[in-house]
């Protein structure tokens, strides 16, 4: 376990706003806030939260497709932003994306073969023969067949375009996986299918998954540990179990108490959930204005993820004292 | 008590350069007052268009070309374009899944929900002002005297469907048709939402027709559920008996798919779903037979000839299925 990926010290990223085109004042959003993280090689990280958390920030960070304002993303020891072109170019073999969406994320104008097969000459790998073998191999495996090689993606459903989108992740043979809400387009009965394919292929190739889902079934079914995300920053990171049976942080109680459970038996009385996700005031705790257990000291200071039990991180100052509701 | 909408043999086409489908065949169902419907089904499977129709409201190359509709006793299909936009808004309401574009973007939340109210009632501007910051603050917004004067782009996405809300049930209106009304939105908001829905329904006696994908969300806020698969209704029962005793083979295909749920004790976690192979067939060109036979475990000859109709299986359990009492023959065997 102890061999780490990725490791993420003190990430920032801000994004600037300007109200207006006449208005001077700027406001500045921190979208990725102070994150530490670390990715074991071999295991699945589900990363949770709602939308404008900065999830997909992260994500986009972490492939470099952004910069950050400071901090530190380490892969396998080295700091990803002192990489050369070179390196950079060997960097993003290695770490793929999976996108949400499959309708926008294929160019239209590509047949499924092509697609998939774009990653091998960018990287100018193997030759026309080799090439296409491989292709035909990876489609085999995420369950497309050979006739369809030449198909556009119009001829696709949802599903089938989830699969040419992980193949052509795949294609690469990359060490560390990032699945950016890879069934929230999809229905229930293809979101199955894709998950049991994510599985094998985790498997198989001996993948590193930074699994990213506002659902927490989808998450609680995916991960090992699991990491919760509330307006840029973490708030508690632990076991999948420890996570759905015993959270710590009063949001991660917050999110379970308000998903719905498809047991009408167990239909939950209205737990008073209160607010959105804003920040109100620049100081303190980020989640103050929702939390039903403030304190004084929840308005002067950040609290920070600290290790309160074995392997379990929580950023409140009641530090997982608080009772979950009942 | 005769119910307060009674759908029989629904037919909604849509002409297409491909051809005519049918979004909406056969559809029959029945709704009593103060009664929580939940439809369920994939995408395109004509359950929104199932809800349009109920307002008339389907897009220009549709048209509902068989069945009733009867709203209190009256048959919606039969009414004049005047009398049926009589009833929109005020006896039945409608809201949507997107709050962003099925608002104004250059009008005033507090003007769009009094333009609404003096549709229907005779009152002046001021009294229906009143009125639409009235109903503001009963779904639940802070302020409701500020928050009227502010556009839609002001509002977060849970304040603007409340909003939406608010329009809806500014006219106290018998039925709400809500139409994946948290599908945009963030969990915790989604159940404040739900909560609204649930609350306002009690406090109205108002029915509502809930449609939505997510089984989460008819489990905790409907008491009926129709499942709806290609245009047609396969299953129909009350919310408790669906969730129990699925008795379609898609139905009970839709709840094994479903990933490990939050509330399982002990390790739940299998480490494959169940799925329900192929996907959804094209209305363009339907097969013979049972619609859901290339995905069925149980299809045989009979499914691949005959259309199977909806009928009452056990005591208020309807489903269209030719294999179902084998089906719970071996559930009780095993």
């Amino acid at each position: 376990m102890a061999d780490i990926l990725i490791d993420i010290q003190k990430l920032n990223k801000k994004y600037t706003l300007s109200s207006g085109i006449l208005t001077a004042n700027k406001r500045v959003v921190p979208a990725v806030n102070n994150v530490d993280l670390q990715i074991y090689r071999g295991e699945t990280l589900g990363l949770v939260g709602e939308s404008g958390c900065g999830k997909s920030t992260l994500a986009r960070l972490i492939t470099r497709l952004e910069k950050p304002s400071s901090g530190f993303i380490c892969f396998k020891g080295e700091n990803i932003n002192s990489y050369d072109k070179v390196a950079l170019k060997a960097y993003r073999r290695n770490v793929q994306l999976i996108f949400q969406d499959p309708y926008s994320s294929l160019n239209p104008r590509k047949s499924a073969f092509s697609i998939i097969k774009e990653p091998l000459i960018i990287h100018r790998t193997g030759d026309r023969d080799k090439r296409r073998e491989a292709v035909l191999e990876l489609m085999a495996k995420v369950g497309l067949t050979s006739e369809q090689a030449n198909r556009y993606p119009h001829e696709f459903s949802g599903g089938q375009r989830q699969r040419i989108g992980i193949a052509r992740a795949l294609i690469l043979k990359p060490e560390l996986v990032i699945a950016d809400e890879p069934v929230s387009a999809l229905d229930v009965s293809i979101q199955a299918q894709i998950l049991n394919l994510l599985k094998d292929l985790k498997q198989d190739f001996g993948l590193t998954y930074l699994f990213i889902s506002h659902d927490l079934n989808v998450i609680r079914h995916m991960s090992d540990r699991i990491a919760v995300m509330y307006l840029g920053r973490i708030v508690e990171l632990a076991e999948n179990d420890d996570i759905y049976h015993h959270p710590l942080h009063p949001y991660t109680q917050l999110l379970l108490s308000a998903a719905p459970t498809c047991n009408p038996q167990k239909r939950k009385k209205p737990v008073t959930i209160k607010g959105e996700a804003k920040s109100e005031s620049d100081q303190g705790c980020n989640f103050q204005n929702r939390c039903l257990d403030k304190l004084p000291v929840c308005e002067k200071q950040q609290p920070v993820l600290t290790e309160i039990e074995n392997k379990r991180f929580c950023a409140c100052h009641l530090g997982g004292l608080i009772k979950l509701q009942e | 008590m005769s119910p307060l909408l009674q759908i029989k043999e629904l037919i909604t086409v849509f002409d297409t350069n491909r051809g005519r489908i049918k979004a909406v065949d056969g559809v029959s169902l029945s709704l009593q007052a103060g009664e929580t419907l939940g439809i369920v089904g994939e995408s395109g499977c004509g359950k929104t268009m199932l809800a349009l129709s109920i307002m008339r409201l389907i897009p220009t190359n549709g048209s509902i070309v068989g069945g009733t509709i009867f709203f209190q006793g009256q048959d919606l299909l039969k009414l004049s374009s005047a009398e049926i936009r009589a009833k929109r808004g005020s006896e039945i309401a409608m809201v949507f899944q997107e709050p962003m574009t099925s608002l104004n973007p250059v009008f005033r939340v507090g003007e769009q929900i009094a333009e609404a109210i003096r549709l229907h009632q005779k009152l002046s501007a001021q009294d229906a002002r009143a009125l639409s910051i009235a109903q503001l603050r009963e779904v639940g917004i802070p302020e409701p005297e500020r928050r009227a004067q502010d556009y839609p782009h002001q509002l977060s996405g849970g304040m603007r469907q409340r909003v939406m809300i608010a329009m809806a049930m500014s006219c106290h209106p018998q039925l709400l048709l809500a139409d994946e009304p948290t599908t945009a939105l963030d969990v915790t908001i989604q159940a404040q939402i739900l909560d609204l829905i649930v609350d306002l329904k009690k406090k109205n006696n108002m029915a509502v027709i809930l449609i939505t994908h997510d089984l989460g969300v008819v489990a905790q806020a409907a008491q009926r559920v129709a499942v709806m698969y290609a245009g047609k209704i396969v299953e129909n029962s009350e919310v408790a008996e669906i969730f129990a005793n699925p008795l379609h083979p898609y139905t009970k295909g839709l709840i094994d798919s479903i990933p490990a749920k939050c509330d399982d004790s002990g390790d739940g976690r299998q480490k494959y779903l169940q799925t329900i192979p192929g996907s959804v067939p094209s209305l363009y060109d339907l097969a013979a037979g049972c619609r859901f036979q290339q995905r069925c475990p149980y299809a045989d000859g009979q499914c691949k000839e005959q259309e199977p109709a909806l009928a009452e299986i056990a005591p208020d359990h309807f489903i269209a299925c030719w294999k179902a009492p084998d089906n719970q023959k071996n559930k009780s065997a095993s």
